[in-house]
């Protein structure tokens, strides 16, 4: 077979990894959208300026070593305890961008208490829900977020409601709170979404310097390894099967008064 | 001379703390420690701007120390009993990341939702670990007012020289008894040097930093455990306290800590007035324990008695410093009763009679 020859030095470079984001090879499943959220994160935080000033949190789950691939500082939180860690850190450091990253098993079923009450007294920290539906690290069990029907290593025969409890709308939920300033949802599961997706981050820190409560960014993502789908596969039945029962777009967003008066 | 004021001891502990430079403070009302998250959201914001925040739960209370902590703040929080089973695996988070905090037990009776009466039932808890893995805390145990204040400065003093989780275990008698006590001057909290491990934002010319307690390689694992042990050691070697009264000519010893070293000291005088010459052992710190001390004295005595508040925790450290070399009782009251001097007195010169 003919080799074939670059010559890189006569193209352009239209496209990098953020300097944000460390070289390195990262844990995640093939296909697995950890990887897409990480880098519109870290993109978010080179564009905005803010490297300097970003601490992060990482949660317990499959994303539990993001501080590995994120050059920002960070802390790894107890299971469920992202936002009361983000919470000490904001209130000592006020000045400072926090963030927390936490996956459906994380933030929305051992961490629910702490995730509302943090939304209720309007921390000034972005919180990004990455939600697929399932407990990805430790294989595939049930989560709080886990569709009716689907299959998991817990619901072998599906999730039935009356013994499992329905799926959890926890963004619903919590763009009811006067505590929460910008609440969204978002997916990375083609091209247009991650644009979008990155587009809610970047408020989600930028909005941060106003003070005027959390934002609270969801990110509907798949789990090709647990789901038992290729990833591209795995991208469709999300679209089919987890948009329709979470819509994607903004629940609660500042109006003009909100965001000129800052 | 510094300040003197009448005080509770959970007040005295709260002023100290501001006096001390806390720069935050966060908590979950419970019984008998309430008057310390009352007393500072009272008092503190206004005079040091510090963040004083009551949270949700003692776990989130906890949590938010982690990250307080590790973002380089002095931070206290404080509960009893039950709460501080709650914070547990937040505690062994920060031990293991070597996060220094202050953590303030004013024990209440249990087992359960138990009594909100003073118990010393929580000995084990506090020295033997309490959460999960191989750490140790520093615990400091005041018996008066006074010392309530005092070991809130010196415990953050020692939290932030070993990068290490202490507590102060106190009771419910020690917090609600009122005594003179002599304040500290204000320490300046925006004097404080924020240590250069912690995250407050990764800057050009440093390596960003992390706080985690994750190691997932055994054999990285291993090594932070070794570093662990070894730091232990290093404090084992330098930082026990223990009191001792009257043990020079004693022929038997009270051990005691807390509130029950006070009722040990009066028990002493009553056998000393009836030729018993008995002296009493204060361990300060419950970890690291003061073998030592208690083994010296084993040499000589012909007995001990370890008083405490509980069904008998600490008698089990007295019988390892002694080894055998003569017996060790325990006596001690439980479910918040706090036993009279006589009734300690009848049970040493019962002891004591056939040991002679």
């Amino acid at each position: 077979m003919q080799e074939i020859e670059h010559h890189y030095e006569d193209m352009d470079i239209v496209c990098e990894r953020p300097t944000a984001l460390l070289d390195k090879r990262m844990h995640y499943c093939p296909g697995c959208g950890h990887g897409v959220a990480h880098r519109i994160i870290m993109e978010a935080v080179e564009e905005l300026g803010i490297q300097e000033n970003t601490i992060g949190v990482a949660p317990v789950g499959c994303s539990v070593f993001a501080y590995h691939y994120m050059n920002v500082d960070m802390q790894e939180a107890a299971h469920g305890r992202a936002t009361a860690v983000a919470t000490g850190i904001k209130r000592c450091r006020p000045d400072k961008y926090v963030f927390t990253y936490q996956g459906d098993g994380d933030l929305a079923a051992i961490g629910t208490g702490e995730t509302i009450h943090t939304v209720n007294r309007g921390e000034n920290v972005l919180i990004v829900f990455i939600n697929n539906a399932i407990y990805g690290m430790t294989g595939g069990q049930m989560a709080p977020t886990t569709l009716l029907e689907q299959k998991t290593s817990t619901t072998p025969y599906g999730r039935e409601a009356p013994f499992m409890g329905n799926p959890l709308k926890i963004t619903e939920l919590l763009a009811q709170l006067p505590g929460a300033f910008y609440v969204t949802r978002q997916a990375v599961n083609t091209p247009l979404h991650v644009r979008r997706a990155k587009k809610a981050i970047v408020n989600g820190f930028k909005w941060q310097a106003l003070n005027k409560g959390t934002c609270f960014v969801e990110i509907v993502s798949n789990c090709p390894t647990n789901w038992g789908m290729k990833p591209v596969e795995s991208n469709k039945w999300l679209e089919e099967h987890m948009l329709p029962f979470y819509p994607l777009g903004d629940m609660k967003v500042p109006s003009k008064e909100e965001l000129e008066n800052g | 001379m510094g300040e003197l004021r009448l005080m509770k001891g959970n007040e005295a502990l709260a002023e100290a703390a501001i006096r001390a430079g806390m720069d935050a403070y966060f908590g979950y009302p419970i019984t008998p420690q309430s008057e310390v998250l009352e007393y500072l959201t009272r008092e503190a914001y206004k005079r040091t701007q510090c963040t004083i925040l009551q949270a949700e739960s003692e776990i989130a209370s906890i949590n938010m120390i982690y990250g307080a902590s590790g973002a380089g703040a002095r931070v206290m929080t404080s509960s009893s009993s039950p709460g501080i089973s709650l914070m547990q695996e937040g505690i062994s988070y920060i031990a293991g990341a070597e996060l220094p905090c202050l953590l303030v037990n004013i024990n209440r009776g249990g087992p359960g939702l138990g009594t909100i009466q003073p118990s010393q039932g929580d000995y084990f808890q506090s020295v033997k670990g309490g959460g999960h893995g191989d750490y140790r805390l520093i615990v400091l145990a005041p018996a008066t007012v006074q010392e309530m204040a005092d070991f809130v400065q010196d415990g953050w003093e020692l939290a932030e020289k070993y990068r290490n989780p202490v507590m102060i275990l106190s009771d419910g008698a020690l917090g609600q008894m009122m005594e003179k006590v002599e304040l500290r001057e204000q320490i300046d909290r925006s004097k404080h040097v924020i240590p250069e491990w912690a995250t407050t934002g990764k800057k050009k010319d440093r390596e960003r930093n992390f706080i985690t307690s994750l190691f997932i390689q055994p054999e990285e694992m291993e090594q932070v455990n070794l570093q662990l042990q070894a730091k232990y050691k290093t404090i084992v070697e330098n930082e026990i306290r223990v009191q001792e009264v009257q043990t020079d000519d004693a022929d038997f010893v009270i051990v005691a800590y807390g509130l029950s070293a006070r009722i040990g000291r009066k028990v002493m005088e009553l056998l000393r007035a009836d030729g018993i010459k008995v002296g009493l052992i204060r361990p300060i710190t419950l970890w690291p324990y003061p073998y030592e001390t208690v083994s010296r004295a084993a040499e000589r005595v012909k007995g001990f008695l370890s008083l405490e508040l509980n069904a008998g925790q600490m008698v089990e450290d007295v019988r390892l410093a002694v080894n055998g070399r003569c017996p060790v009782e325990h006596y001690g009251r439980m479910g918040g009763i706090i036993p009279s001097p006589d009734e300690v007195a009848d049970v040493i010169r019962e002891m004591y009679s056939k040991i002679q």
